[in-house]
């Protein structure tokens, strides 16, 4: 059974002192409602959909760790781009839903997508009471994408996107 | 007592006294909760505490605690010993009660000026023991009966080095009564010198520490809340206790705390006396306040020792109280009573 | 090969009873330190036999966290089970990606280019430091001590931002690709960096004076859990623990070389005593050293690239491969079998917290009970890492 050591006092004088420095240097506190701190540019927030550069590949529905997204879409037809050419058949999204009730954040979604269709957003306020609401539909994860920061510059040594 | 233009008999001048005390308990205990255990606890862990209720940095948090504890569904555990359960809160504030009747704030301000006023107020605050293990054992959980062993021992272990500390401060003042003491230091002088009277905190520094090492024992306060100790216990013998009972050990734990700071504040700080004052009427009002401010002081060194040591295992606490405590109490009345006769 | 099990349905029901013995007892009290309690960092259960304060026998109940992960990693990509390892120990997520993306790179028989070893080193000490700091701010509170932890938690919120500039995440990083990583640095980042190792050396000197060398957390920590080196290391306990109990044993220094820590130059910090004392104080030092080694590695940052040339879908092909690492934790190691496929066939999980956790029988024989909790503390187990 160990022994009470003897009293020596400066560890805790000097327990005291760390302390009372740290109540009188003032909080680190940053009060949330009131005031907000910036997440980084790279944040993973949310993910906001340019429907226009979407082919319906379905490689995010895909490679989704948790298949949270569901894409429906359908093909037209449309005229050909010279006289005398095929016609040419594009696909064009019925439905994207991301659920982020079931989401992970992982990015691997963004990173697959071939067409650029997929953006990062530090944006995390969107808590809903009710959690069917969190399901996002194609509408609203276009109008994330206002909030898409612009990617940031690389640090010193590193090379270029290949 | 003060000049009163209407003749009211000695029943009514105590009933309002009594009800003076019954207000000023929550309210001294919201004031050191407030100050104490939630915006200095929240400075020294560099975060700013509660700032929204009531709009200025939060004064109103513990007043609405209070209210949402008194409306909340009364719960027992289905084993516990229901009446039992039910009474120990309430022993636990009587003996605060008991022992703020001893407290004077004032020349005239004292609901009760006993002649043998620190000896009864450290008897009746050991009260509080006997509602601690009721609490412990009426709860029916094994945790609550873990804290609530730990605490008798504690508690009975701790009185001894209380009492000893002040048995120095009663040999210097010659009384035990607590209006008495408080005058001995107003009107003392250190070595002929009377500029700040003789508080007998210069004379009995080792009573003072001695003295406010114990309380924080008594208090069951960090270094010495193994009852409560939180990370294991989750709350000692409080733990099965919710809405109103637990606003009543709350009331309890501070109420004490205001007490024995009172306590050592009247022991060796010279109380509500200012030096060189002694117009009752002035002291009558100024007493209270500056009281007030020495009560402030010392409980600003103990909750500074609560939020910053760990704490001691029971044995190890056991050893500090019998091993290292009362001999330096015993060796304190010594030399304080050889040095009271030599000069 | 068949194996036969006798199983002993009596003794199932006794553990979801909380019986620790069958036969009446004399009038010890089983104390259940149950899934919910503050001590036990997070869902573990720690079936306690008390006699007064003393402790009997304790049994720990373990499973209540346990998510299948060596079933998910059967269906996934390698890509998707980086996203899942992630989350075994939360605390140091990077450190847990990196000997699974190291054992996938092996089997494939390509390297990542130094810059990417350089950045995932840094990254993989960062999550250490991370880990440490709250570490040696909750070990105060396991002793009762209530401003340490907020000390831990501020001073880690420095790292975490680091973490979240360099790869969009505070806690799941999920930066690791095979071959690589998956970004390279945002700019200005190594100056950050250094800035907040400045802030980490701060930190631990902060905690060394309020905690390590206050008397009473000494009167509390010290000989208590004694672990010898034979019965450590004879349980399987690994890393910071068994370093404290004497063992100079370190994977990064001593086991197979994977990251840049054959070429840098750090003190692998040991201490004679065993006791709880000694393995909070050998991880005071380890962060120290990794904030050191974070500093050296700053200086010596290559350019390049940060990816290896791999094929678009990358199928590893046959094969298997053990990988051991120095996690936080201790030593955390990857089984991966590969048969040729996008995703690997199975992969077995050695996390060092389910080995640190088996000593607790043997450790906690004749302890009072607060020192349970001080023992609980000082081994420093992450309920992700032993249920995974």
């Amino acid at each position: 059974m160990p022994k009470f050591p003897k009293p020596k006092a400066p560890g805790l004088i000097g327990g005291l002192g760390v302390t009372f420095k740290t109540m009188l240097k003032g909080a680190v506190t940053v009060q949330y409602p009131h005031e907000r701190e910036d997440p980084p540019t790279r944040a993973r927030g949310v993910i906001a959909l340019k429907e226009e550069n979407c082919t319906v590949c379905m490689l995010c529905a895909r490679q989704c760790p948790d298949w949270c997204i569901y894409i429906e879409g359908h093909k037209e037809k449309r005229p050909p781009r010279r006289e005398g050419g095929r016609e040419r058949t594009v696909s064009l999204l019925d439905r994207f839903d991301i659920d982020y009730a079931l989401c992970m954040y992982c990015g691997i979604c963004v990173e697959v997508c071939p067409f650029d269709a997929l953006f990062w957003s530090p944006e995390y306020e969107y808590s809903e009471s009710n959690i069917a609401d969190l399901l996002h539909d194609k509408e609203k994860l276009g109008e994330w994408m206002e909030t898409v920061p612009e990617p940031e510059p690389l640090e010193v040594g590193a090379e270029g996107k290949k | 007592m003060i000049e009163l233009a209407v003749n009211v008999g000695w029943g009514t001048i105590l009933a309002i006294k009594t009800i003076v005390v019954l207000a000023i308990i929550p309210l001294g205990a919201i004031i050191l909760g407030y100050v104490f255990l939630l915006k200095m606890m929240a400075h020294m862990q560099s975060r700013l505490g509660p700032m929204d209720p009531g709009g200025f940095h939060g004064w109103f948090q513990l007043i609405g605690d209070g209210i949402k504890f008194i409306q909340k569904e009364d719960v027992m555990p289905a084993k516990s010993d229901r009446r039992i359960f039910a009474i120990a809160p309430a022993v636990v504030v009587i003996s605060t009660f008991l022992v703020f009747l001893v407290l004077p704030t004032g020349p005239d301000l004292v609901v009760s000026d006993l002649d043998v006023g620190v000896f009864y107020a450290l008897a009746v605050s050991s009260l509080s023991v006997v509602g601690v293990l009721m609490a412990g054992w009426a709860s029916a959980n094994k945790f609550a009966l873990l804290g609530a062993l730990r605490a008798a021992a504690q508690l009975i272990a701790y009185e001894l080095p209380l009492l000893l500390a002040v048995v120095g401060v009663v040999v210097m003042a010659g009384t035990m009564s607590l209006q008495g003491i408080v005058e001995q230091q107003q009107n003392g002088a250190i070595f002929g010198w009377d500029g700040i009277g003789n508080p007998f905190v210069f004379a009995q520094i080792i009573g003072c520490v001695l003295f406010l090492v114990a309380a924080q024992a008594e208090l069951t306060q960090t270094p010495f809340d193994m009852p409560v100790a939180e990370s294991e216990l989750v709350a000692g013998y409080m733990v099965e206790y919710t809405g109103f009972r637990f606003l009543f050990f709350f009331i309890g734990e501070f109420g004490t705390a205001f007490a024995f700071a009172g306590l050592a504040a009247t022991l060796f700080l010279g109380g509500w006396a200012i030096p060189h004052v002694t117009d009752p009427g002035w002291s009558n009002v100024l007493g209270p306040i500056v009281l007030l401010t020495k009560v402030m002081l010392v409980a600003f060194l103990m909750f500074w020792v609560r939020f910053t040591y760990p704490r001691l295992r029971e044995d190890q606490l056991q050893a500090v109280a019998w091993k290292f405590l009362i001999p330096i109490g015993l060796a304190n009345i010594l030399i304080t009573g050889a040095l009271k006769v030599a000069f | 090969m068949s194996v036969d099990f006798a199983v002993d349905r009596q003794a199932w029901r006794h553990l979801a009873d909380a019986q620790v013995n069958v036969e009446l007892d004399t009038g010890d009290m089983i104390l259940n330190l149950g899934p919910q309690h503050p001590a036990t960092h997070g869902t573990l259960r720690l079936v306690v036999r008390l006699d007064g304060e003393r402790v009997v026998s304790a049994d720990p109940v373990i499973g209540y966290m346990h998510r299948g992960y060596e079933k998910l990693t059967e269906f996934r990509t390698y890509p998707q089970v980086t996203t899942l390892i992630n989350r075994i120990d939360w605390l140091s997520s990077f450190a847990n990606e990196v000997p699974f993306m190291h054992g996938a790179e092996l089997l494939m028989g390509i390297e990542a280019p130094p810059r990417a070893q350089y950045i995932r080193n840094i990254l993989t000490e960062l999550s250490r430091i991370a880990t440490f700091l709250l570490f040696l701010g909750e070990m105060g509170l396991q002793v009762g001590a209530l401003t340490p932890p907020f000390y831990g938690f501020r001073d880690r919120e420095h790292v975490l931002n680091l973490i979240e500039a360099a790869t969009g995440g505070r806690f799941h990083p999920n930066f690791n690709r095979i071959g690589g990583l998956k970004d390279d640095l945002p700019w200005g980042w190594v100056n950050e960096c250094r800035n907040t190792m400045k802030v980490v050396f701060d930190a631990c000197n902060t905690l060394e004076e309020l905690v390590a060398e206050n008397e009473i957390f000494q009167g509390r920590t010290r000989s208590i859990g004694i672990i010898p080196q034979e019965v450590g290391a004879g349980y399987g306990v690994s890393g910071s623990n068994l370093r404290a109990s004497g063992v100079d044993w370190d994977l990064r220094r001593d086991g197979k070389p994977y990251l840049v820590y054959p070429d840098l130059d750090f003190k692998v910090w040991t201490h004679p005593d065993g006791d709880s004392y000694s393995r909070y104080w050998v991880r005071l030092q380890e962060t120290r050293e990794a904030a050191r080694m974070v500093v050296q590695m700053l200086d010596r940052i290559p350019s390049g690239p940060i990816m290896a040339k791999v094929p678009r879908i990358i199928k590893v092909p046959e094969g298997e491969v053990w990988v051991e690492t120095e996690n936080p934790l201790g030593q955390m190691a990857y089984y991966v079998i590969s048969k040729g496929a996008t995703g690997p066939f199975r992969v077995k999980i050695r996390s060092a917290s389910f080995s640190n956790v088996s000593i607790l029988p043997w450790l906690l024989r004749g302890v009072y009970v607060p020192d349970v909790i001080t023992i609980l503390g000082s081994l420093y187990f992450i309920l992700g890492d032993i249920d995974r």
